[in-house]
This record gives C-alpha cells, structure tokens and sequence, in this order.
C-alpha cells in the first residue's frame, strides 16, 4: 500500500482535500470488503477442496458422539457448510451464504451440542482482550524507545538495545511462553500457570474478578509484548535515522527548538508513518504468537479453541474461528488505515 | 560491494551462525558418530538427565541424548528452511515482478491477490489446511509454509521492480520492442538479486520458526527430527514443569540464534543499501567539539 | 597562516560595522584513518546589512562553511579549529559561536542568524501547517507570546513574502514549490535575525521563480537591514546580487573583495577561468574557456596551492609553498603567488 502525492500541489485551499481522504478510505475499504468475501468463500470451498468427504466425516462423528441420528435440518445445516454431494456448486454456495447470514456455523461435534458460534462469542472476548491490550502496548514501547535508539543511533544505547532486540523478536514465541511461564510460574510461582481467570471468583466485573483476570493474563500478554517488540522498535528506529537526516530536521534544529521538540514533532511524527503500513504484517505476526501463547498457558481465548478442534478435528469449529479471525484481522487493519490517514496530511487518491 | 558487504561486523557474525547451522545439517549425523552418540539409542540407565558425563546436554524423558537430538534436528529444521524459502520466494518473484513491471491490470490482480494474502492470518490458515491434510511429512509443511508466507516479499518486489522499470534503459528496450518476458528475466531482475539474496534469508529463518511453531501445535511429521518437534515432544512431556530446562532450551537457542543471524545478516545489508543508515559514533566527534569550545572559553 | 587585513569600507557597500567575523575556521571529516580537511583556514568579515557571496564548485567547500557556520554539523564533520565571532545590534561584547554549548547555542539560533536551505520542499515538515512552523519558533524564543499572537506573526511574515494569509493553516504539500521556498524565506527571517544564510536557494527553482526571489530577498533586505551569506556556485548570479564575493576552493578561501573588482580585475587564476566561463549578456562575443582539470580529492591534496595542477600560470614555486590570503587592494584579497612576485598578477578589462 503505497500512498501517492500530486505531482503538483494544487493552488487551492485546504477544501478540496477533505473529499480526496476519505476516497483513499473509501478505496480501502472496498478492499476489505473483496477480502472479507475472499475469506468466506475460501471457507466455503475448503472442505470441498480437501481429501475425502468432510462432511460425511462429521456426520459419522457426531452420531458416534452424540449416539443419536441427525434430524434433516442438522444435515442440512452441515451439508450447507461442508459440502453436499446432491446439489450443484452453485446452489451450496447460496445456500452456505444464506446460512452464515443468520449467523449459524454449524454445530460442534467435540463439544455436542454446542453451537460453534456459542463456542466462539465464548473465546473471542479473551482472544481480543489479550490481542488488543499487547498490540497497542508493543507498539508503544517499540515506537517509543525506537525513537530515542535512531535518534542517538551510534551511541551505546543504540548499539545494545537495537542487537538484543534482534535476538529477542527472533526467539520462537511458544518457547518465550514455555521459558516464563518456567520461570515466573512454576520456579518463582508468582503467576498461575494456566487458565484465563481464577475459577474461584464468580465472573462479572467485580474488581476481584478484574484483578484475577489480570493476574492470569500477564504472563501471556508479557511474552507476547516481549517477542512483538523488536519489529516495532528496529522499524522505528531505521525510519528514525532517515528521517533525522531529513533538510527539515535539520531546519528545525537551526531554528534553536528544543531537542526533545525536534524528536518528536519533526522526526518521530513523520519516522512512525510506515509503521502503519507495516501495520497489517505486524499484526499477522501477533495473532500468531496470541494463538502459540494460548496454547502454551491454557488461555481460554479462540486461538486455544482453534488448538484443540484441530487436534480433535472438529471441522465445523475450525471452520469457524477461522472465519472470525480472518474477519477481525480485516476490521483492525481498515482501523488502521483509518488512523493512517488521520496523520498523514499527504494522502489523497492512494494506490 | 561484496567487499563492502563483508566488513560490516554484523554481516560477518550473521553469516558466521549461518553457515555453522548449514554445515551442522549436512554433516550433522557424521558428527554425532563420530561423537559417540546416538541419537536413536534409548539409555535406560539415564533417564532425564541433566547435562554431564557421556550426555554433553543431558538426556530426555526416554533417555535419548539431547545433543545428538539436536544436531540432527538441525537437518530436519534447515531442510523445511530451505525447500519452505525456496518455494516462498519463487511464488514471491512470479508475483511481485510482474506485478510491477506490466502495471494495468495485471498489476491490479497480482497485487490484490498479495494484499490478500498479507491481511490473512497465515497460521490459522496453515492450521485448518493441516487439519484438513491427515499426516504431514516435512516436505508437505515446507511446501504449505512457502504458500503461505510469500506475500510479503512480493509486495516489496513489486515496489521496486515498478522503480526499475520505470527507469530509461528499460523503456528505452520496450520501445524498441523487446519482449516483455526477456527484459523481465535478462534485464530487471539483475537488479534486484540482492533484495532476493536477502528476502530468501529472512524467509528461510521464518520457515524454521514456521515450522517449530506448526510442530509444537502437533501439525508436523512426528517421526522426523527437527528442533520443532524436539519442543513439541518437551511440552507432551511436561518438560516444564519437571524442570527439564535442557531438553527444551537447546534446540529453541538454536532456532533463536538462526534469527539472529538471519537479521543481523539483514541489517547489514540495510545499512549498505541505504547509506542514510550508516552512523559515524557520535561520540568522538562531540569530545572535539568539546575540546575546542573550552580552548575557547580558555582565551 | 593568514594575515589579517583590515578591511575598508567600500563607497557602495552599507556603512555599518561587522556582524560576523571568521577567523581561522577548520573543518575535518573524521572518516577512516585520515580526516578530510573540508575547511581550512577561512577568514571573512561580514558587515551588516552586507551580501556576502560564496562560490565554488561542487567540493570546494562552501556546504561545509555553511553547517560549520550555523553549527547544524552532522558527525563526523568536526570544527577543529577558529572562531566565529557574532557582533549583537544592541553593542554587547561579541560572541564566538564555536565556543557555546549547545544550551547557549540555542538562543543565538534564529535570532542572530537563520538559514535558508537548498531544496524547500524538504525543509518544511511535511506533516505540520505552515503556520505552525512559524509559531513555534517564535514562542520558543519568546516565551511571553501567546498562540493568537503568534498565529498572526505567522501570517504578516507570509504576507511579507506575498503569500495570502488564508494559506498559513495549509500544508507545505499544498503550496507550488516557488510559494515554499519564498515561505522559508520568511520563516528565516521570523526572529529578526542579523544575519541569514542562504544555501544555494534558487537552484532548484526556475529562472522566473529565481527572480523574483532574489528581487524579495533585495526588498526585504532594504526594509529590515539583515546581512546576508549566500552560497551558490552561480558566479554569474552572485556578480548582479552580492556586494562582496569569496571565492573557495578545495576548502580555502582563494579571493575576496567587491562584486565589481572581482569581475573586472580577479587576481587569482581560479576566479579569471570562472569568471571567462559564462558569457557576458551585452558584451560582444568571445570563445569560452572552462578549467581544465578537476577539483582536487581532499583525501590527497596537492602540495603547496591546491590549484596549481589545473592552472595555467603554475610556477614552479607553487607546488612548493601555499599562498597565504594578502591584500592587493582596497578591500580586495587574494591567495596566489603570482601577486607577490609582481604587480600585474591579474588582467584588466
């Protein structure tokens, strides 16, 4: 995503610009809602696509598992989603789009007889508390000590944080989470070692209640923050030095302002931007080391759900997170499109 | 600019780790022989050791060395590395060249099938691929790892295969009529063989990753050696919580310092393609200024 | 070493005394094992409300004069040796720029003297209003002035410029690339500064842009009595603008003295073949004669002057001894042997 400037400014007024922005937004969102559909009807011809018949498969289990034969309307509901011998291509595919509009994903068969979006509005609250809460923290720090490192680049600072930084964002995630929950949680026991929340505390939003969720989730949010870090902080530190070396920092250093001013209005506002159009990659990698990180703590999030229906191969609730990962890894990438062009001035029709 | 390219330290302690791990995958099984060890050999006598005596790095839970474990790993890991690298990388290349070079409607699409591929979640999607898939060998991973990660170089290809293109020489060719696929492959690609040395770096650093995180989610052959599946058989058995730190510290070090490596090795490059990057240490130059303003203040 | 002339006052130039005076100044790249010397012992005086020419070609010099000047050096450029003493308006001893710390640095800057870079489209923050680039400038060297207060310095400082206060809430992307370099001429002058440098401010701007904006810079200078060091390597331009004009090369100073005798009776080599390079508007015509040659690597200067290799008068005694700056004539110096040894060292036109 590349964002494109007029060759030649227009002699006019700041009035024109308004509607420009909001079509690169609107551009933008055009995209996402072509990969939104992407996305669904990848879901779609997925099982299709695969060896075997999935949809008997699922069939068979939940009958083994339930002991009972399907109602039609429960085939039915299956077959819309994983395929069904009988009907065209085309017809499925109005029908499984017929089906996802009223929001029905099937029906879990390790969890008979759950519904997967049951399951799902269960773990996705966890998932997003623990995806939000690191991203924005990650980002902060790494931007934040990004600037100081690439704007004394050279200096001791920067020669050790930047290599450790390196180090630290190359250790696998999974294995950062096994090292502390190790460390802090079985060694020096300061932190539980599974588990979203005390399941002592009634749920709620009592302040004991809040506290234990906290509790249980900093670990997992440490090592996450610990290994998203480093892409955050050396990104922002390479913009930094380029951009120090930029004629208007220059001009803002010889207009007699004060370092910390220079840093931050002239250098750091305009060295963050392409760490938001970095932002979609950075974002892949945090879902990622959320959904390693809840499987290593037990975390009760949709990533630990996704864990377990692969290894118990239950199809309609992969089926299902998959959906709702993809689709909310859409919205958080147009949110930050959106807060992309709120800071850049510059931004008109974007490519 | 090879030359160039070798002085930066960073480069030279990059390349360092990397071709030790290359030369440990090749040779690996040799060397443990020649060690005396035996990665197969289950020595009842000393069970969940702690490194010491015959056991360089200890023994696991079934009394297998660690240390042989993990230097034949090494061939597993570096073999999904490589062929996962390949694949990305040439996928990254078809796509993001062309891209950039015919622009239009071509571009259009390439480009919207790699936006796409870089907001959708890759390992959620590998995930449900691999559930799909019963029984995966390492070349099925290195193959489902290199179809999913490629889209980020090929955003970055197409980006500067545009700026090539779009410099005289080759729309001088195009004028002339030169064929398309030709001034693709003889002329535009030359140029940018030294972002694809790099890309292919830092995808094959993310392949081994890649893959240690599929096997320590179970999705992985369970019968070949790689430092992933020497951590997914330390969590089955609660290697953690016994405390077994050098069954599971070995081979995650590993992976880590192949990162390491694989971006120090970046870095480096970095610093040679943008010269902007190259910092002169401060310090010196602020003890003369120094100096001289007391030789100032002094008169 | 130099000698240091006194200089006279010219019947042209503004009376006045100096502002800024350079002494001995030295710059070093401190790169790999031996340093570059990018300056070496450059000595001028400015007076106020005076133009003072640069010229050079690319290497000589003159960028580096600049940052040393203003002190926006980037490591690992280091003055290694001299002064820069600034004379105030208000009579106080004077200062010398090399010796403050960057705390009492900071105070002198902008409003003493200010800077007007090359290419304005990279000298304006491209994420903040014009207006605002002016605001802040003027609170951070007086703190008693309030925002509305400042917001309408920011546009009577555009509107001197001849840009309409509407635009002082645009963006610098928004403005044509003539309109931004003319705003940065008036963001040089916010503080009311005594002296403003220019580096090479019209290069990147058409013939016609240039015009007009030197004929505002001439204007402004009238109205608010700012001296000038303008740096470009268009000796041409400098002849019709400046009062005086220096003349580097490889780093030193070679000649220095009024616009008019430069022209008309340059007494050194260098400044002779640049002067015959470019062809006078209404004289009759003559053939061209460039200098042959290129400027010397700074890594491994020559011995003695560093112009001797391409000059066509070399001496044998050139390579052997480096010219000091002496007087040869009122107001007038120069760095060449030939006007020691005898009297007719330059010709006449």
């Amino acid at each position: 995503m590349t964002a494109v400037t007029l060759p030649v400014a227009s002699a006019v007024g700041s009035k024109t610009r308004a509607p420009r922005r909001w079509g690169f937004l609107a551009r933008r969102l055009g995209f996402y809602l072509a990969a939104a559909w992407s996305a669904i009807t990848l879901n779609f011809f997925l099982p299709r696509l695969m060896p075997g018949d999935a949809s008997s498969a699922i069939v068979e289990k939940l009958q083994s598992v339930s002991g009972q034969q399907m109602t039609p309307s429960q085939l039915e509901s299956i077959q819309k989603i994983f395929g069904d011998p009988s009907a065209n291509l085309g017809s499925q595919y109005i029908d499984y789009l017929d089906q996802l509009a009223h929001l029905d994903l099937g029906i879990s068969v390790s969890n008979y007889p759950t519904p997967v979006s049951d399951l799902l509005w269960q773990g996705l609250p966890w998932t997003l508390l623990l995806v939000g809460v690191t991203t924005v923290l990650a980002f902060l720090l790494g931007t934040g000590i990004g600037t100081v490192a690439g704007w004394k680049a050279g200096s001791r600072f920067d020669t050790v944080v930047s290599p450790l930084t390196i180090f630290a964002s190359a250790i696998p995630y999974f294995w950062t989470a096994l090292l502390a929950l190790w460390l802090f949680g079985f060694h020096l026991g300061w932190f539980p070692l599974s588990g979203g929340y005390d399941p002592d505390v009634p749920s709620g939003f009592s302040p004991s209640f809040v506290l234990s969720v906290m509790r249980y989730g900093a670990l997992p949010a440490a090592t996450i923050v610990f290994s998203a870090l480093g892409g955050w902080l050396l990104g922002m530190r390479n913009m930094t030095v380029t951009t120090v070396r930029e004629d208007y920092v220059l001009l803002a250093e010889a207009k007699g302002l004060s370092g910390r001013r220079v840093m931050l209005r002239y250098a750091a506002r305009n060295a963050i931007l392409p760490n938001f159009t970095g932002f979609a990659l950075a974002l892949g990698h945090v879902v990622g080391g959320a959904l390693l990180t809840e499987v290593v703590f037990d975390y009760p999030g949709i990533g630990y759900l996704l864990y377990t229906s692969v290894q118990q191969r239950d199809y309609p609730v992969m089926q299902g997170v998959f959906l709702i990962i993809t689709l909310t890894v859409l919205l958080a990438n147009l949110l930050a499109d959106s807060v992309y062009i709120l800071l850049d001035p510059r931004i008109k029709e974007g490519a | 600019m090879r030359a160039a390219f070798l002085n930066s330290w960073k480069v030279r302690i990059g390349l360092g780790i990397l071709v030790f791990f290359l030369l440990l995958a090749v040779f690996g099984p040799w060397l443990t022989h020649l060690m005396g060890l035996n990665e197969q050999a289950n020595d009842m006598s000393a069970i969940a050791r702690p490194p010491g005596g015959r056991h360089p790095l200890g023994t696991d839970q079934f009394g297998q060395d660690v240390l042989a474990q993990v230097i034949v790993g090494a061939r597993g890991s570096m073999y999904v590395g490589l062929l996962g690298a390949l694949v990305g990388t040439t996928i990254a290349i078809l796509v993001g060249v062309p891209a950039g070079y015919y622009g239009g409607r071509v571009d259009g699409a390439l480009n919207f099938l790699t936006n796409l591929f870089l907001v959708m979640p890759v390992l959620p999607l590998i995930m449900i691929v691999a559930g799909y898939l019963q029984g995966t060998g390492l070349t099925t991973i290195a193959l489902i790892i290199g179809l999913s990660g490629w889209s980020g170089g090929a955003r970055t290809l197409r980006a500067q295969s545009m700026s090539v293109a779009n410099r005289d020489f080759v729309r001088a060719m195009r004028m002339l009529g030169e064929r398309g696929r030709r001034l693709v492959f003889a002329e535009v690609l030359p140029h940018l063989t030294g972002l694809i040395a790099s890309m292919f770096l830092q995808a094959m650093i993310g392949a081994v990753m890649a893959e240690a995180g599929l096997a320590f989610l179970g999705i992985s052959d369970s019968s070949a050696v790689s430092w992933g599946t020497l951590i997914e058989s330390a969590q089955q058995q609660s290697a953690v919580l016994r405390g077994m730190w050098w069954w599971f510290v070995p081979p995650a070090l590993c992976i880590a310092l192949l990162g390491t490596a694989a971006a120090m090795i970046n870095f480096g490059v970095d610093e040679l393609a943008n010269p902007k990057l190259r910092v002169a240490r401060p310090a010196r130059t602020a003890r003369t200024a120094r100096r001289l303003a007391q030789a100032g203040a002094n008169r | 070493m130099t000698v240091q002339v006194e200089q006279q006052r010219p019947a042209s130039a503004p009376a006045g005394h100096a502002v800024l005076e350079v002494r001995g100044l030295a710059v070093e790249y401190r790169t790999g094992h031996e340093p570059v010397r990018a300056c070496a012992d450059v000595s001028f005086t400015l007076r106020r409300g005076e133009i003072l020419g640069v010229a050079g070609e690319s290497g000589s010099g003159k960028s580096t004069l600049i940052t040393a000047l203003t002190r926006l050096q980037r490591p690992p450029a280091v003055t290694t040796a001299g002064e820069i003493l600034f004379h105030g308006r208000d009579g106080a001893a004077p200062v010398d720029l090399v010796a403050l710390d960057r705390k009492q640095l900071r105070r002198y800057r902008w409003t003493a003297l200010s800077i007007v870079l090359q290419s304005a489209m990279d000298a304006l923050n491209p994420v903040m209003r014009i207006g605002d680039q002016f605001v802040d400038v003027l609170r951070a060297h007086d703190r008693t002035l309030g925002k509305r207060e400042a917001w309408t310095g920011a546009a009577e400082l555009l509107a001197l410029v001849g840009i309409s206060a509407d635009r002082v809430r645009d963006y610098p992307h928004q403005l044509s690339g003539g309109m931004r370099q003319r705003a940065a001429i008036a963001l040089a002058l916010a503080c009311r500064p005594e002296l403003v440098v220019m580096d090479e401010p019209t290069t990147a701007v058409d013939v016609v842009m240039q015009r007009q904006i030197l004929a505002q810079v001439l204007r402004l200078r009238r109205e608010l009595g700012f001296a000038v060091v303008f740096v470009t390597h268009d000796l041409s331009l400098l002849l019709e603008l400046a009062d005086r004009i220096a003349i580097m090369y490889a780093g030193r100073v070679v000649e220095v003295g009024e616009s008019s005798a430069l022209y008309h009776a340059p007494k050194h080599p260098y400044t002779q073949g640049l002067r015959d390079s470019f062809p006078p508007l209404h004289a009759p015509l003559r053939t061209l004669r460039g200098i042959p040659g290129t400027p010397p690597d700074l890594r491994r200067p020559p011995t003695g002057c560093p112009f001797q290799p391409r000059c066509a008068r070399r001496m044998e005694e050139c390579a052997q001894r480096l010219p000091a700056l002496l007087s040869v004539g009122p107001g007038h110096d120069a760095a060449c042997l030939l006007n020691e040894t005898d009297d007719t060292g330059g010709d006449t036109r």
